[in-house]
């Protein structure tokens, strides 16, 4: 059977790489033993999955990883909430906790789609010390009025121009208005935060903008859902930003 | 409690976005104490003087953070050089070093204590004493100020650094660092006052050695150059010993660390748990400085060792455990030891085979392997998955030269090994050699391309894949051994041998040739038994942006012999001459137990090719460690282990009537030949 687990990664653990991030997982489940499968063959290795890689320095309280357990493992839910929840957030680095745990219906006969290749968009939170002040509504305004945002890109050492304006499906002010909300599609290309962050904040460093991932988005049937909602409201942010 | 107010992080984080691997810098690992600062406890900076990546597995260091983060009179954290671009970011902020655990500035702490386990690294050093905002000369430090000390191997020739440092340890830490903090609790409770004269009291606790107590004077100049030799080492006030001795732990299941081992989030040089099985080798390589300044052999509980690894495993998560030591396979008893913890993690494994939990799949790692068939076996025995490659290290090419080495694996036993790795599936072989070793020849450089030809061919007999590479690094006398007197072969010397050994092994398909930089070989040579006199010459390189010299992009030997040049000392004097028995050696006033005569005497008898047996196995021969310390071996087994090849019966004294001599003449060109030592008696 497989799990799908959503965690975070706040405060000074965005400075983790996504391949660092892999090591502590396969460390964090075999401490609190919980039974992976592995890969067949001469050098085994653990049945996990990552979704979309975070670049290193950015936030997230949307991160996730399906695990595939022993054949014959069965977790019901209190078992998953008291141990995996907890246990795993205890064996993680402080700023990674594990927020959701949900089993994955096995569809029958079909090849399940990778997580990666599921989530058709992300929305992101903007914001740092080289954009403070700025105002959030005149810039989401400016990008979405674009017929088309032009932005240079290299590719197998050739410079491309790319309109990434399809990419960006909305900006918008937070409720306090401190912060640049945008959601952005993950397929084909796809656009990155700090690419994102070039167009809005033209002639910030990128190493002054922050960026938080807060949510991952599946697309079906002109429906987009969450790809694990958080069952109640939690302030994610409260824990691991004092880290 | 932690104190946000006291922590830089807020300053640092937006300066981590600018640099490479910031994760080097962020703390967090598993393991990490929760340090807990109040004004009287003695607060330690342990300080690893390279990156996060090599700094952080460092044993050391990790258990010396455990034992003083479990005194109530102390309190550490650690620190790790900044690489060139956060160097930058720093100096470009207004920002000090700073400790990685709560991100402290490094001018918060009372002492910043380094781990020098290399020369190169001295300019990293100078550079952290620096950028952590103390007077970078301890002359020019005041009460306000924190206290410099080193220990680790290098600390056993202080002397190059002793411009810059407070305190130097020799020896193990695990009593001592308690012994200092008391000292220093006492005197910051009573004020603070008078620097001065805490030192003095430092330096009467046994270990602790205080540089600036101790004068120095020269003698005339070599004949032949334009400096001479230390003419004495005097202690500058009469209540400062005038030989400082080294520390040593006499029973290791006293010391069961690190408890909470140190679990990284960023991948370091060797991700994997340690457990140190035994501590001190009297195999007696006698080019070794490890192996002669840790005796005697201190074996940890069989059982200790277990629990250790069972413990290391479960807290981290780890899947391999490396059992550490100078020579891992002459443990006592290894085979059932290292069985016994695989039977504990496959008895953990609550998934069965097929699980990822704890204990499953676990892969014991055996470093500093000895060369024969029996350790090859036991390597074969608990390595999972795949075989990648295995390492050997022979020294010498030739069985002459191995002699005079005290490395003495015959080629039976070599050949031995490697019939048996290749027959369990090993496909690729690493031999490690030194070349430059005293005596040696032509002759000693082709005997290596020989070894690995003959690898080759055993190899082939079981896979066509079978490769072997030869990596071979330039030979640096270092202090406290029987080679502190020899003449370092020049940087020329060491290119043409290997040359000579890439030219012999060409046309030999599937033996590749990988050396060390005779460069950074000739300046480790010139620090690695240097005296005061090289502070101005590490401080120039220093200033001149030499950082990092342990690494090949930043290291440029130009810059120390510009800062020799500089000072007017010589390179050929300090590394290339042989030093004869009555000259006054930088570290005469320091000891780590081995009487001069041992030394010397031995150092004839490598002359002689005359070899020397293991003690623990055998009779004493009194090198002075034991009988000086009151201290003993601590081995389980009495006799010697199954297929060791020294200490087991061979015959070690050749008989060599006629010793060689070398010839004291100072270094000539280039290219001067190993046989120019041969002289008459």
């Amino acid at each position: 059977m497989r799990v799908r687990v959503r965690y975070s990664k706040l405060g000074k653990v965005r400075f983790i790489s996504h391949r660092d991030g892999a090591r502590l997982w396969e460390r964090a489940l075999r401490r609190v033993a919980v039974p992976v499968a592995f890969t067949e063959g001469f050098t085994p290795r653990p049945r996990l999955s990552f979704g979309l890689a975070l670049p290193t320095g950015a936030e997230s309280t949307a991160e996730y990883i399906d695990i595939e357990l022993v054949e014959g493992t069965t977790i019901d839910g209190a078992d998953a909430d008291r141990c995996l929840l907890t246990e795993l957030s205890a064996a993680l680095p402080i700023g990674m906790d594990v927020q959701v745990i949900a089993p994955l219906e096995s569809d029958a006969g079909t090849r399940r789609k990778s997580l990666q290749d599921e989530v058709t968009s992300t929305t992101w939170e903007l914001w740092g010390p080289g954009v403070e002040g700025s105002d959030f509504e005149a810039i989401a305004d400016r990008l979405l009025a674009a017929d088309e945002l032009p932005l240079e890109r290299e590719r197998k050492g050739r410079r491309h121009v790319d309109d990434v304006r399809p990419l960006i499906h909305d900006l918008r002010p937070d409720e306090t208005g401190t912060r640049l909300v945008a959601d952005i599609a993950t397929v084909g290309r796809g656009v990155r935060p700090a690419e994102l962050a070039s167009l809005a904040f033209a002639g910030t460093a990128r190493a002054d903008i922050r960026v938080l991932r807060t949510q991952q988005w599946i697309e079906q049937d002109g429906e987009r859902r969450e790809v694990l909602s958080l069952p109640v409201t939690v302030n994610a942010l409260a824990r691991g930003l004092s880290a | 409690m932690d104190r946000p107010d006291d922590s830089l992080w807020a300053q640092l984080e937006p300066l981590l976005a600018r640099v490479q691997k910031p994760a080097r810098y962020i703390g967090c690992e598993d393991g990490m104490g929760s340090p807990d600062h109040r004004p009287d406890k003695v607060a330690w900076l342990l300080a690893y003087p390279d990156t996060y990546e090599i700094g952080l597995p460092n044993q050391g260091l990790q258990i010396l953070y455990e034992i003083l983060n479990e005194r109530p009179d102390a309190v550490a954290e650690r620190t790790y050089a900044p690489w060139l671009d956060l160097d930058e970011q720093l100096r470009a902020a207004g920002l000090p070093l700073f400790s990685i655990d709560t991100h402290r500035p490094a001018g918060d702490f009372d002492i910043l204590a380094f781990n020098l386990a290399a020369e190169l690294v001295y300019t990293n050093v100078v550079n952290m004493i620096d950028l952590a905002g103390a007077p970078l000369h301890s002359a020019d430090r005041t009460d306000d100020d924190m206290f410099v000390v080193v220990g680790g191997h290098c600390a056993f020739n202080p002397e190059p650094l002793a411009d810059f440092i407070d305190v130097a340890v020799l020896g193990e830490g695990e009593e001592v660092v308690g012994e200092i903090t008391a000292v220093l609790h006492r005197w910051k409770g009573a004020g603070g006052h008078d620097r001065q004269a805490v030192l003095r009291e430092l330096a009467s606790v046994p270990g602790v050695y205080v540089p600036a107590l101790y004068d120095v004077t020269y003698a005339e100049p070599t004949p032949g150059f334009t400096q001479g030799p230390i003419a004495a080492v005097t202690p500058n006030r009469a209540d400062v010993p005038a030989t400082v001795h080294k520390r040593t732990v006499a029973d290791l299941g006293d010391w069961p660390y690190p408890k909470r081992p140190l679990a990284p989030l960023t991948e370091v040089v060797h991700d994997r748990l340690s457990v140190e099985v035994f501590r001190g080798c009297t195999r007696g390589c006698r080019f070794c400085q490890a192996g002669m300044i840790t005796r005697p052999v201190r074996e940890r509980p069989a059982d200790q060792v277990r629990t250790m690894v069972a413990d290391g495993l479960r807290q981290t998560g780890y899947n391999e455990v490396s059992l550490t030591s100078l020579s891992t396979a002459d443990f006592s008893d290894i085979e059932p030891s290292v069985l016994g913890v695989l039977e504990d993690q496959q008895a953990a494994a609550p998934t069965g085979p097929d699980g990822m939990s704890l204990g499953c799949g676990t892969t014991i790692n055996l470093p500093s392997l000895r060369v024969d068939a029996f350790t090859v076996g036991l390597a074969g025995q608990v390595a999972s998955g795949r075989r990648s490659g295995l390492t050997f290290a022979p020294e010498a090419g030739t069985w002459r030269l191995r002699t005079v080495i005290n490395k003495l694996i015959v080629e039976e036993d070599l050949y031995g090994a490697v019939e048996s790795a290749f027959s369990q599936g090993w496909t690729r072989l690493k031999l490690y050699f030194l070349i430059g070793l005293p005596t040696e020849t032509d002759d000693d450089v082709l005997g290596i391309a020989e070894l690995a030809k003959n690898c080759v061919k055993i190899g082939r007999r079981h896979t066509t894949r079978a490769s072997v590479t030869v990596s071979v690094g330039g030979f640096v006398p270092k202090a406290h051994t029987p080679f502190q007197w020899f003449g370092q072969n020049t940087r020329e010397e060491l290119q043409r041998k290997v040359q000579l050994l890439r030219s012999a092994t060409r046309r030999a398909g599937n033996v590749n040739v990988k050396w060390h930089d005779p460069a950074a070989t000739t300046a480790e040579g010139v620090v690695s038994r240097g005296d005061r006199r090289l502070g101005a010459v590490i401080e120039r390189v220093w200033r001149d942006g030499g950082t990092f010299q342990e690494w090949g992009e930043q290291f440029d030997l130009d810059r120390w012999t510009a800062a020799l040049d500089a000072e007017g000392l010589s390179l050929d004097w300090f590394v290339f001459r042989h030093r004869r028995a009555d000259e006054v050696l930088p570290w005469a006033h320091l000891s780590a137990g081995l009487h001069h005569d041992f030394l010397w005497d031995d150092w004839q008898a490598a002359l002689a090719e005359s070899g020397i047996e293991d003690c623990r196995w055998t009779p004493c021969y009194d090198c002075g460690v034991c009988t000086g310390y009151g201290i003993e071996h601590v081995v389980a087994s009495p006799v010697p282990p199954a297929g060791g090849s020294q200490g087991t019966g061979q015959d070690l004294s050749n008989g060599a009537a006629v010793p060689l001599h070398l010839t004291f003449t100072p270094v000539d060109a280039p290219s001067r030949r190993a046989t120019d030592m041969a002289g008459a008696t």
